[in-house]
């Protein structure tokens, strides 16, 4: 396998007076799969699409391997491709679409046909080889896609939000198939979406994007576990916002002292708490109340409303929610793990 | 209820067979008036009609106009598709702010009557003249101007109807020139809408008679025109044909589009 690292740095893209990209550097390591994950509008079509060659940077390097290929055209950059939209040719098969990039390829017909066989097999749909697109489902197309993109060995396979067009059920399922794929051809693989659980899912590292720059990267551990900023904390996964004081390398909240990531000013501060860092325990002296009451299967949400209003949503375990119906007065815990605490 | 709606679809069929009895009669009356006027006298006309060399000696002015046409068509259509195609793709895909302006251009042919448009053309025709000599052919040049509203739009709903966008980059990414990603994408997936705008051009270009008589030019209208003062039979005769000729092309027109249709459908 030719799988290759891919380097950006510094790269811009203007459109009008819009940044799309403000200065991106983003590193993939040979066979790594990273998520680029941010909200909608954040500039990661446009990295892709520049790393892919379909749009050009106004500067900045692009670097497949050691070689800078920012002057070479897409059709010669050989990085599979998969599109948030459906791209298939409607008129070719199913196995004529995966054929088309080994036929550019001058392989004989025969190597061809059994190459993409095995890539349809690949992404279990070799049994309607035979259909066009029109008679497959959304999920069954991308699976096509997804084997159009393999089958001419890529050095690099790109991915923008993949997975968006598809219902909740075919979207995880499908999410979990392209990784085990990936795995197995060892494809260096750039991976786009707005959906932090499915960045946290399948990805290798994670990178978080924000106004056209790489805001963080990391484990998807290091993501959840210790967001780097506030726009990560809130990004990724729920958080709660307490009102706390940051007094050196703490910060205060509901009488509790919790160690800071990065450092912070002294002063009043909003402290992103996670729920699985809150606990709470049925007190009839406690000062807080069960407002309401959610069960997630094997876990549970429940949020607590305290004296001032404020609302905290704690996550625990569904076998002790017999103990906190809604009304139940209960004592707020908070782990003491580190948290992020953005100013005000 | 279920009566009152039963009695509405019946009157319903009802003036539908009305409506298209009444068109088959007004198109095809004349269609048979023409074809019994030729045959009136026996079918030495049609006979003649259809031996080319015994058509070429009697009726030499029909000859040339009926070659000319022949090749007026061909390369009309070789010229609308060969501009039309790639401007309209890579409008759609580069410069996309364009549309509007292209789509009006492309339409202003038809907001201009045939004698405004010979105006303007005829200096235009001095320098052709000068360059490439007088021949009949040469108003394929204006004739490709003509069909450029009926081409476009054409082209136009073809392209609607697919993402050329993701498609062509998709090829791209694969592999693909540009000029694969046209041959080899785009084509195909707009056949019908390509085919349709070969047949309008075919039907403007074999009925057109205003431009290239008023430039003094040969043609198969023009030649009907003339012979129309010597020989009516004949006249009428090849009047006919030309109709009859664009009928059946329209109708294949039509016939492309629903085959294609059935084919997005079950295939
Ligand atoms: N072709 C374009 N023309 C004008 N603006 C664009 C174009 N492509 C992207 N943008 C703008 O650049 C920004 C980033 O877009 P994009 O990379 O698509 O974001 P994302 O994929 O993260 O949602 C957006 O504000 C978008 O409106
Ligand atoms: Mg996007």
């Amino acid at each position: 396998m030719t799988s290759s690292g891919v380097r950006l740095s510094a790269l811009r893209r203007k459109f009008g007076n819009v940044h799309a990209l403000d200065g991106l550097d983003l590193d993939l390591a040979p066979g790594e799969l990273v998520a680029l994950l941010g909200p909608s509008g954040c500039g990661k079509t446009t990295a892709l699409r520049i790393l892919a060659g379909l749009e050009d940077a106004d500067s900045g390097r692009i670097i497949v391997g050691d070689r800078d290929i920012a002057n070479v055209p897409a059709n010669k950059r050989g990085m599979g491709m998969v599109f948030q939209a459906y791209s298939l040719f409607p008129h070719l098969t199913a196995i004529e679409n995966v054929e088309f990039g080994l036929r550019l390829r001058k392989q004989s017909s025969t190597v061809r046909r059994r190459r993409a066989q095995e890539m349809l097999d690949l992404v279990g749909i070799g049994a309607h080889a035979a259909r066009f697109p029109q008679q497959l489902s959304g999920g069954q197309q991308q699976r096509v896609a997804l084997a159009r993109a393999l089958a001419f060995e890529p050095s690099v396979l790109l991915l923008d939000e993949p997975l968006s067009a598809l219902d909740a059920k075919v979207r995880v399922q499908l999410r979990e198939e392209i990784r085990r794929i990936q795995l197995e051809v060892g494809t260096t693989t750039l991976f786009v979406t707005h959906d932090q659980e499915e960045a946290l899912a399948i990805a290798d590292r994670v990178g978080v994007m924000r106004a056209g720059q790489l805001e963080q990267i990391g484990s998807p551990e290091d993501i959840y576990r210790t967001p780097a900023t506030p726009f990560v904390a809130e990004f990724v996964g729920l958080s709660n916002r307490l009102a706390g004081r940051v007094t050196g390398d703490v910060v205060e909240v509901l009488d509790t002292k919790l160690p800071l990531v990065g450092s912070v000013q002294d002063g009043p501060a909003t402290a992103l708490v996670r729920p699985e860092s809150v606990d709470v325990t049925a007190d009839p002296a406690g000062a807080g109340r069960v407002v309401a009451v959610s069960f997630l299967g094997p876990l549970a949400r429940v949020t607590v409303a305290l004296p001032d209003d404020t609302l905290v949503v704690a996550q625990l375990e569904s076998a002790r929610l017999p103990e906190l119906p809604t009304g139940t007065a209960v004592r707020v815990v908070l782990r003491p793990v580190p948290v992020v605490v953005s100013a005000g | 209820m279920a009566g009152l709606r039963q009695r509405r679809v019946r009157r319903q069929r009802a003036l539908r067979w009305i409506v298209v009895t009444l068109f088959a009669v007004l198109t095809l009356l004349p269609l048979v008036a023409m074809f019994e006027f030729t045959t009136r006298d026996g079918w030495d006309t049609w006979r003649v009609f259809f031996d080319w060399k015994a058509l070429g000696e009697t009726y030499p002015i029909l000859w040339t106009g009926m070659k000319a046409s022949f090749w007026l068509v061909l390369l009309s259509v070789a010229l609308t598709l060969v501009l039309l195609v790639p401007t309209v793709v890579w409008v759609r895909l580069r410069l996309p702010r364009l549309r509007r302006v292209v789509e009006f251009v492309s339409l202003l042919p038809l907001t201009i009557p045939a004698i405004v448009l010979v105006v303007g053309l005829a200096p235009v025709y001095a320098w052709v003249v000068y360059f490439v000599g007088g021949s009949s052919v040469t108003l394929f040049l204006a004739y490709t101007v003509l069909a450029l509203p009926f081409a476009y739009r054409s082209i136009d709903a073809g392209l609607s109807a697919i993402d050329v966008r993701t498609l062509s980059e998709a090829a791209r990414s694969l592999g693909s020139s540009w000029a694969t990603v046209m041959w080899r994408v785009v084509l195909p997936n707009i056949r019908s809408a390509v085919l349709s705008a070969a047949f309008l051009t075919v039907a403007l270009v074999l009925g057109e008679f205003t431009i290239a008589s008023l430039l003094n030019r040969a043609n198969i209208q023009v030649a009907i025109n003339q012979l129309g003062k010597s020989s009516a039979t004949m006249s009428v005769a090849v009047s006919l044909a030309a109709l009859v000729l664009a009928f059946v092309l329209l109708f294949l027109l039509s016939f492309a589009g629903r085959r294609r249709n059935r084919e997005r459908k079950t295939s």
